[in-house]
């Protein structure tokens, strides 16, 4: 996929010149006498600046803005976001975020922490992950969800930007319900990760993603499977997918594509029903 | 401790129901993935390296004396969809029956009660392994092996391909299989201290796409 991302100026953060950059990004959602939810806690920081966008409805929208050219080599980046109880919260980026190579060499990591309470709802929807030919990057994300929490969960991986080949990317997605493991999955892209660009795992496909939904209704009445693109005998060359109940209140979109675009298109048409 | 009972345990005539299943190699090949034993050495690497190395670390913890029910836990999170989850658990029922009645233990028979419609596969394997004195190593080697060679041998049949070459596929699988059986292994030792969430939980978005598409065919030659 095409997609142009401006190199920040400056880093707001000192940058470690053998650690690189240390940040932790940090948004809270409380809801006060009213019922209605507001942001206590919105603390950028690093290559994050996070900007409150207009609300809907009863929604409270974030947007992560900024210096998306992170994390380079060697950075440890951290995103850690709360929905407390009763709240209905947001949080959208405004550009792809690149992992890029640092001048050492060394990996980088990036870790996000999401946490929602009891009658909440949270949704992040963040842009794709590109892994530029190069980068090492680890990604953790973590997600607490409450008994009676509501989660929109989009995450997309986009291997190499247009004409190169990928980074190294590593991620684990772990996501847990009242201290039950609900999912947990690992990949692991590019350069040192056996096996990974074969017919068992991508197909040849560049950009692969998910889209999790749960709540208490997933689990009263598990989604049915349902099968999208080439899975669904659609040419396979525009990416396929599936939609399916995991073992929990869930469901989860699989989709692989041969780009970004593709990739999306897969997983609006599965949120679409 | 035997190191016989794991040929045994590995042979592919222990009756555990595994030749029914191509471990998604059956929708491989119908979308031309898999055509030749190039191909279908590519296959298995990367299944091999990713779910393969999941069941190794489970079946390893169960070998090392974990909870199996809490590894049953770890193996339905680890796999995101019915389709596989579904095979799992009836493989796991079928090597249940096996394991009881090759090496009887009071620790398969609780499984078997707590899990009657079955466990998944690879944690009733380790825990057979265990029942018949085998190491946690061991078991993530059963494990792994099955992974690829139940894929070589449907393929055998639905391409007939050359069985000389499908196995000569295995062959050199075997340094990519001893990694993965140790990864699997050492990882099982840390989930004794730490718990099953360190176990490996390498995802296959294609095996998990085609597993659901291959489901729901009309007709097919392998339950999976």
């Amino acid at each position: 996929m095409t997609r142009t991302v401006p190199r920040p100026a400056a880093p707001q953060a000192t940058a470690l010149p053998a650690g690189g950059l240390r940040a932790t990004a940090r948004i809270v959602a409380r809801a006060d006498a009213h019922g209605v939810t507001r942001l206590p806690v919105l603390d950028g920081g690093g290559p994050f600046a996070i900007r409150r966008i207009q609300s809907h409805a009863d929604q409270t929208r974030v947007c992560l803005i900024g210096a998306m050219s992170a994390p380079l080599g060697g950075d440890r980046l951290r995103i850690e976001a709360t929905a407390e109880a009763g709240t209905s919260l947001r949080i959208t980026a405004a550009a792809a975020t690149v992992a890029l190579p640092g001048r050492t060499g060394d990996l980088a990591t990036y870790d996000v922490h999401l946490t929602v309470g009891d009658g909440a709802r949270l949704e992040w929807l963040p842009e794709p992950l590109i892994s530029a030919e190069g980068s090492d990057l680890r990604m953790t994300t973590t997600v607490d969800l409450a008994p009676t929490a509501r989660l929109v969960f989009r995450e997309e991986q986009v291997l190499g930007r247009t004409g190169e080949r990928t980074g190294a990317l590593r991620s684990r997605l772990t996501i847990r319900q009242a201290g039950r493991t609900l999912l947990d999955q690992e990949t692991a892209y590019g350069p040192g990760a056996p096996g990974w660009d074969t017919s068992a795992v991508l197909g040849g496909n560049r950009a692969v993603g998910q889209l999790l939904l749960a709540g208490p209704e997933f689990g009263d009445k598990p989604v049915e499977v349902r099968l999208l693109g080439g899975a669904a005998g659609a040419d396979p060359s525009a990416g396929q997918a599936v939609v399916a109940p995991i073992a929990g209140p869930a469901a989860l979109v699989t989709a692989i594509a041969p780009d970004g675009l593709s990739l999306r298109r897969l997983l609006d048409e599965a949120a679409a029903g | 401790m035997s190191r016989a009972a794991l040929l045994v345990l590995a042979d592919g005539r222990f009756p555990a129901g595994g030749h029914a299943h191509s471990g998604g190699a059956e929708p491989a090949v119908t979308a031309g993935h898999i055509k030749d034993a190039a191909t279908l050495e590519a296959f298995c690497r990367g299944r091999l390296h990713t779910a393969g190395l999941v069941a190794a670390g489970l079946a390893a913890a169960a070998a090392a004396g974990l909870d199996p029910l809490l590894l049953d836990d770890a193996a339905d999170a680890r796999t995101p969809v019915p389709a596989l989850r579904q095979v799992a658990r009836r493989l796991g029922r079928q090597m249940m029956r096996a394991a009881r009645a090759t090496w009887p233990s009071a620790e398969l028979d609780a499984l078997a009660a707590a899990r009657p419609r079955g466990a998944h596969q690879p944690v009733v394997l380790g825990l057979a392994a265990r029942s018949a004195g085998l190491t946690p190593l061991d078991a993530a080697h059963a494990v792994a092996y099955e992974n690829i060679s139940g894929p070589a041998t449907a393929v055998v049949r639905l391409l007939s391909l050359d069985p000389f070459d499908a196995t000569a596929v295995l062959a050199r699988l075997t340094v990519d299989l001893e990694q993965v059986a140790e990864a699997g292994a050492a990882a099982a030792q840390r989930a004794v201290t730490e718990g099953p969430g360190v176990l490996p939980a390498a995802s296959a978005p294609l095996l998990d796409i085609t597993a659901e598409a291959h489901a729901a065919w009309p007709v097919r030659l392998f339950a999976s």
